[in-house]
């Protein structure tokens, strides 16, 4: 079993923010682990930031706001800046390059720097940036199984956009495979 | 056992309504609420049952007031500003001795406020839900599992006493997703008889008033002497909390909902530390469980209180703990949750000897997190 984690995710509005900590918290749901989920809301969500806290872990989960993630995932520059320097010593950053850019970067933090949305542009799955971030942090940290990973995308869709069910594991496979790593 | 599935507070509320029989819903939205009232206008119409979204929050209490009275299992929820709003429909219901269920997911106050989560409303859900002499139960869940448990409860305790239940949450439990077992759906013929309903009788029986109007100053002081020998029964039978690590601790922690969880990591950490503190987590908070914290003042140096708003729990902690021992208090307000490392330095300081009280301590504290 994977370690106790708690991740943030953080983008803009619209990039999927929510979406990507709702597979991540089915994974935790299928493996019959303790979860939460906790999204921002209200005006942050109509057209500034969005976040999303996912806790996993073995025991109760305490505060479901996370405030020392183990791992971020950054889809833009402001919310990289926001939240980098919370990340717990040894955590990992998962950066969208194409949309955060050249960033200043901790020495004491594994960074994975992916560019998701130039590869969801070239792969034809426009708008799955975030999957293939989910993807990263799968192969980066192991925090489930990609058996599990597909299953929890497959809970997550809802029933009207079944279809894209398919399109969402592509994008999470690419993800996974992307290993160039740089400091 | 049922499969877990992944559910919003909000939502998890309304499914386990559903599932204890409540087939009536009158509301308005309001953030952070909305989802609830949501999720009844998708599924109210599948199973038979009314959704309404009345004209103004005044309004669905008083439906809610009208379809008690006949005799029916129905609720309301809403947010800070609305559940003011209904307060005097909440009275009403105190009055004719009729059961309900009322949500509300807090946001910060007063007046409009904001719309993130907070513990502010706790005077007036536990002190002053209305005018006049009265009370109504209130339940404070912690995780989303608690939520969907406690609302068949809160509609069995209503028709017990007839009187109104209120759910107190925040925005942070009503927008949270966990895993969470629903009950199994209670059939129709499961809800306790109402004899008391008006619910027509073709001249079979003599004639039901449900009411709150008394003009004989006598007959109005009977009334509410026989309700609050209910009360009395309540207070009795019904006090829940939860006790987390107490057995042994030197400091008890006291907070309910949303900050429950909070000072829950808080806690987990000084016990890693080494240091003895506890959390007493009251489910009820009218009837407030006294009864735990009686026990808790044998053991225990010292109370550190924690809320989301500028103290009002801390006066019951205060009233239960009658001077024997300090009742120290860290909060934040207006819709900051505080984080559990700043809970835990305050704890530190209170297994330390210092007392902590509301607006210096803030200041001090903010000294010391640079």
């Amino acid at each position: 079993m994977a370690e106790n984690m708690n991740i943030m995710l953080a983008g803009f509005g619209g990039q999927g923010i929510l979406f990507a900590g709702k597979i991540i918290a089915n994974a935790g749901l299928i493996d019959g682990r303790q979860l939460s989920w906790l999204p921002s809301y209200g005006p942050e969500m109509r057209g500034g930031t969005a976040n999303c806290s996912v806790c996993l872990s073995d025991e109760a989960i305490g505060s479901p706001l996370v405030t020392e993630p183990d791992a971020l995932i950054a889809m833009n520059l402001p919310s990289y800046e926001r939240f980098v320097s919370s990340v717990v010593p040894g955590g990992v950053v998962i950066v969208d390059s194409t949309m955060v850019g050249t960033c200043t970067m901790r020495q004491d933090i594994e960074y994975y720097t992916v560019p998701a949305t130039a590869l969801a542009e070239e792969n034809g799955l426009q708008g799955l940036a975030n999957v293939i971030l989910v993807g990263k942090l799968l192969s980066a940290t192991g925090f489930s199984t990609e058996d599990v990973v597909k299953r929890a995308i497959d809970k997550s869709v809802s029933a009207k956009h079944a279809d894209l069910a398919e399109a969402n594991k592509r994008a999470l496979a690419i993800g996974e495979a992307w290993a160039v790593q740089e400091c | 056992m049922a499969e877990k599935v992944l559910m919003k507070g909000n939502e998890a509320l309304a499914e386990a309504a559903i599932r204890a029989g409540c087939k009536l819903f009158f509301g308005y939205p309001i953030t952070p609420q909305t989802e609830l009232a949501a999720y009844m206008a998708k599924r109210m119409p599948k199973i038979g049952g009314v959704y309404l979204q009345a004209e103004s929050e005044v309004a669905a209490i008083n439906m809610v007031y009208g379809a008690s009275a006949a005799g029916k299992r129905v609720m309301t929820s809403s947010s800070s500003p609305g559940v003011s709003l209904k307060q005097e429909g909440i009275s009403y219901l105190i009055g004719a001795d009729l059961p309900a269920l009322i949500i509300n997911i807090q946001r910060g106050g007063p007046g409009l406020g904001g719309i993130q989560p907070s513990q502010a409303d706790y005077w007036q859900a536990t002190r002053a839900t209305g005018h006049g002499d009265g009370q109504i139960i209130v339940f404070a869940p912690s995780t989303v599992q608690e939520m969907a448990d406690l609302v068949a409860s809160a509609f069995d305790l209503g028709d017990n006493y007839r009187m109104p239940v209120m759910i107190l949450a925040d925005g942070l439990l009503g927008q949270m997703m966990e895993p969470v077992e629903l009950p199994e759906p209670l059939g129709d013929a499961a809800l306790p008889a109402r004899p008391w309903a008006l619910t027509g009788h073709h001249g079979q029986r003599s004639h039901q008033v449900v009411n709150s109007l008394f003009l004989d100053a006598q007959e109005l002081e009977d009334s509410i002497v026989r309700r609050f020998q209910r009360y009395e029964q309540v207070r009795k039978n019904e006090q829940r909390a939860e006790c987390y690590l107490t057995e042994d601790a030197e400091v008890v922690a006291v907070a309910y909902g949303a900050a429950a969880r909070v000072v829950r990591s808080a806690v987990n950490k000084l016990r890693q530390e080494g240091l003895k503190a506890g959390l007493i987590r009251p489910i009820s908070l009218w009837p407030y469980p006294v009864d735990v914290l009686e026990h808790q003042v044998g053991i225990s140096k010292a109370f550190m209180t924690v809320e989301l708003s500028m103290g009002q729990m801390v006066d019951d902690v205060r009233l239960a703990v009658a001077g024997r021992r300090p009742v120290n208090y860290f909060n934040h307000t207006g819709g900051i949750v505080p984080t559990p490392e700043e809970v835990a330095v305050a704890l530190r300081r209170v297994l330390a000897g210092e007392e902590l009280h509301i607006v210096p301590f803030h200041s001090k504290l903010k000294g010391e997190q640079q």
